[in-house]
């Protein structure tokens, strides 16, 4: 074993874990936003609307996420790079980053994965307590605020947990595409040191103790919301 | 029974199958394509400079050789861990490699160049590239130059797996200059793409230590015999002008340093 090379990628892997916890984060929040409309679409209806949340599920929880992010940075990137008002937009500094396609792949193929979960969770908040709360003269609208998605949220939250430890370990995709997050600093040492087990170890190592923490932080957040059932 | 017999019929063409189709040595290049050195063409055979100089040094040496395609990054490592005999892909003879692995002789050396976008900006020095991204292949001499030179003063370097993947990316804008390799650059250059988007800005100032000292065959260092055996057959070759020939071949006569004839 030699650890050797530790001391100089200090501050190099410091920042790639810090990319990959940005890359989660910003992915499961956007997955989200995007997951509640999809989720509840197909439970409320209009039907047309429905409709397309499941074809919007199906083509995202059926196609591999490595070729949406490439279809995303190497085809969607260059047919921006194609137009000068693009290239010359304030927008480019971000849109030329692979970053950007990472961030937006991921968020994509949450909403898809937990926009199913969320259709679930919808089905699953008894009919009686809804309806109670329009007898007590609730909007719709109020309904869905305070009891539906509350209520809805509670019941899959340990399967969101599940799903956010899954989007951790899709998160080293996006080294391929330029991002030095956690693995992308692993594959430079790989590469400068033509080491192979040492630096892959510490990777193994490093989302390990990040999928704990999650794992940790959601049963926390579990045992403060009381569910009733 | 009968299923069981078939098992072992199908083990046994599949040992004397895999025993019959090795060859005596394989020398491993990039998965990527890296004209006019190592490609594949349509028909996905090996085609190349260096493909050819592989075939000309093995019948030299009298042996059997194949080449064989492993991801640039895991070049090295493949090697320490006998996954084949040597590299044979445009490697450059490092100080640093050399701690690792071993080498033959020189068998071909070339600049070192940045190409950037066709607007007519010469300049390619340090202080003017500050805050400007530069695309370089990962594990490569050209991105230890950059990180020596360039960043210091203000660039940012990006690293691709794959040239190809780093040229896309220079002509969709993403990066604003490569530094690679002079013969492989001037392929891209040529090509329609390559033709439209970039231009070529100069070669870089030389820094032995950085850049090496011409490519050669990466071998494992307790491989001598193997090691001898090459430089002697590099030699030969060398004493009758194959180099000279071959790069006339490719039209690239005048921008490789090739081994000495005497």
């Amino acid at each position: 074993m030699n650890w050797s090379w530790f001391p100089e990628y200090f501050p190099l892997l410091l920042q790639g874990i810090w990319l990959t916890i940005q890359l989660l984060v910003l992915s499961m929040v956007f997955g989200l936003i995007i997951a509640v409309p999809v989720g509840l679409v197909q439970v409320t209806g209009p039907r047309w609307l429905g409709a397309i949340a499941r074809g919007y599920c199906t083509l995202m929880r059926g196609t591999p996420l490595l070729v949406q992010l490439w279809l995303l940075y190497f085809g969607l990137g260059s047919v921006f790079a194609s137009y000068p008002e693009i290239r010359q937009s304030v927008f480019w500094p971000v849109l030329r980053e692979g970053y950007f396609y990472a961030v937006l792949a991921f968020s994509l193929n949450e909403g898809g994965y937990a926009g199913e979960i969320m259709r679930g969770a919808f089905l699953s908040v008894p009919k009686g307590e809804l309806e109670s709360a329009r007898a007590f003269g609730m909007s719709p609208w109020r309904v869905l605020r305070r009891i539906w998605l509350p209520r809805a949220f509670r019941n899959v939250l340990p399967t969101l947990a599940g799903e956010t430890v899954l989007m951790l370990k899709a998160t080293p995709l996006a080294a391929t595409v330029t991002v030095l997050d956690i693995f992308g600093v692993i594959l430079r040492v790989r590469q400068n040191t033509y080491l192979t087990y040492e630096p892959l170890l510490l990777a193994a190592a490093l989302y390990m103790v990040i999928t704990l923490v999650i794992t940790q932080m959601f049963a926390r957040i579990e045992s403060r919301v009381p569910s009733r059932r | 029974m009968n299923f069981r017999r078939l098992l072992i019929a199908a083990a046994a063409a599949l040992t004397i199958g895999a025993t019959s189709a090795r060859a005596d040595l394989v020398f491993a290049t990039d998965t990527s394509a890296y004209p006019p050195f190592t490609s594949k063409n349509a028909a996905g055979e090996w085609v190349g400079w260096e493909y050819e100089f592989m075939n000309a040094l093995c019948a030299e040496m009298n042996e059997k050789c194949t080449m064989t395609a492993i991801a640039w990054d895991g070049i090295i490592p493949a090697l320490l861990e006998k996954k084949m005999d040597g590299i044979l892909g445009s490697m450059s003879i490092t100080n640093k490699r050399k701690e690792v692995i071993d080498f033959s002789d020189m068998y071909y050396n070339s600049a070192a160049v940045i190409i950037g976008a066709r607007n007519g900006d010469m300049d390619f020095s340090p202080e003017h590239l500050s805050g400007k991204t530069i695309g370089v292949q990962g594990a490569t001499i050209h991105q230890n130059y950059v990180d020596k030179y360039y960043v210091p003063k203000g660039a940012v370097s990006k690293a691709y797996q794959k040239q190809d993947e780093a040229n896309a990316d220079l002509a969709a804008g993403r990066v604003d200059y490569l530094m690679a390799d002079g013969v492989a650059l001037r392929d891209y250059l040529m090509s329609d793409e390559g033709k439209a988007c970039c231009e070529l800005k100069g070669a870089v100032p030389d820094d032995k230590e950085v850049l090496g000292y011409g490519v050669g065959v990466g071998l494992r260092k307790e491989d001598t015999a193997l090691r001898d055996k090459i430089n002697a057959a590099i030699k030969s070759l060398a004493a009758r002008g194959y180099f000279e020939e071959l790069t006339k071949k490719y039209g690239l006569d005048g921008l490789m340093k090739l081994p000495p004839r005497g």
